[in-house]
């Protein structure tokens, strides 16, 4: 993320950078051939090396260079195999939401992970950062699936709506959305415009 | 940082002139009321410089009529029409919250002896 000078306004807008594409068209599902529609976008140019057989395979039939990344993107659309999606899909003003795979956090307590509250820090309290109760004795004799603990947290898919374009630069496929997305620096991303 | 973040915001750096913490600075800030514009000027001493790049914010002290105000401008705003320095400042702190703690004479800054 980085901030940007509003050129009328001088506001300070907080953006985030995205490096959009150039995505070439992979595959176009059809719901005749495959029972629903979507395509497949390939992202990030990689040595063939890299790849294993197969995967080359499937970007050779598509005339698409080695790339590292495949997505599917549902709905159907006039995309054909060979076009390329490219950043001047989005417009500045346009609302678009962007998925990704949030930052892991690792295993956490229940205040981290559940905006579960403290106990007292003092006057001999054992019960600072305990979970409390998870359940009732007897009846049930058993904790509900569900109740909110400790665990693992994040590093899960996470979509942010309602993100506004700030830019669009064509020359170098980025761009600019008002806000922060899901996940790590240099983490993939997908985006949808929002209708 | 990428690079490719680093070269965005150089793109929006403006020429600023060298100032440090300590210094007695003019600020003539854009102020936007409605339809109406107009400059705004803001003198007192700068009390700290804060980030890198086009993010870079500074902190203006000033005494307002007995009460202390401080008020914090992005470094590289457009909103800033001109940015003067008065005076330099002596001081040994690159933060000078301990102004914040003073009143009256004991709140002043030395001024640095050019040799």
């Amino acid at each position: 993320m980085t901030q940007v000078f509003d050129e009328e306004t001088g506001n300070v807008e907080a953006v985030t950078v995205i490096e959009a594409g150039p995505c070439p068209v992979v595959t176009v599902r059809t719901d005749a051939a495959d029972g629903y529609h979507a395509v497949q976008l390939a992202f990030e140019p990689v040595l063939d090396r890299k790849l294993t057989k197969g995967e080359l395979g499937h970007l050779r039939k598509a005339g698409v260079g080695g790339h590292r990344h495949l997505v599917e993107f549902r709905g159907s659309s006039e995309l054909q195999v060979g076009e390329t999606v490219t950043v001047e899909a989005f417009a500045p003003g346009d609302r678009v939401k962007v998925s990704g795979t949030s930052i892991g956090k690792g295993f956490q307590g229940t205040i981290k992970r559940h905006n579960f509250s403290r106990g007292p820090m003092s006057h001999g309290s054992h019960n600072i950062r305990k979970p409390g109760s998870i359940g009732a004795s007897a009846t049930p004799s058993r904790v509900f699936k569900g109740t909110r603990m400790a665990g693992r947290m994040g590093a899960q898919r996470v979509t942010q709506t309602g993100l506004v374009v700030h830019e669009v630069d064509a020359e170098r496929n980025l761009l600019l959305v008002r806000g922060s997305v899901p996940g790590p620096k240099s983490g993939i991303v997908e985006i949808r415009g929002a209708a | 940082m990428s690079t490719i973040v680093e070269s965005l915001e150089r793109r929006q750096l403006r020429d600023v002139p060298a100032f440090k913490a300590g210094d007695t600075v003019r600020v003539h800030f854009k102020v936007i009321e409605g339809n109406r514009q107009r400059i705004q000027v803001f003198e007192g001493i700068c009390i700290k410089r804060q980030g890198s790049g086009v993010r870079e914010t500074f902190t203006v002290r000033k005494n307002s009529f007995g009460v202390g105000v401080e008020r914090t401008f992005p470094l590289h705003s457009p909103k800033i029409e001109k940015l003067e320095v008065v005076m330099i400042g002596d001081v040994n702190r690159a933060k000078l919250y301990y102004l914040r703690g003073r009143v009256g004479k004991r709140s002043r800054v030395r001024e640095l002896r050019q040799s």
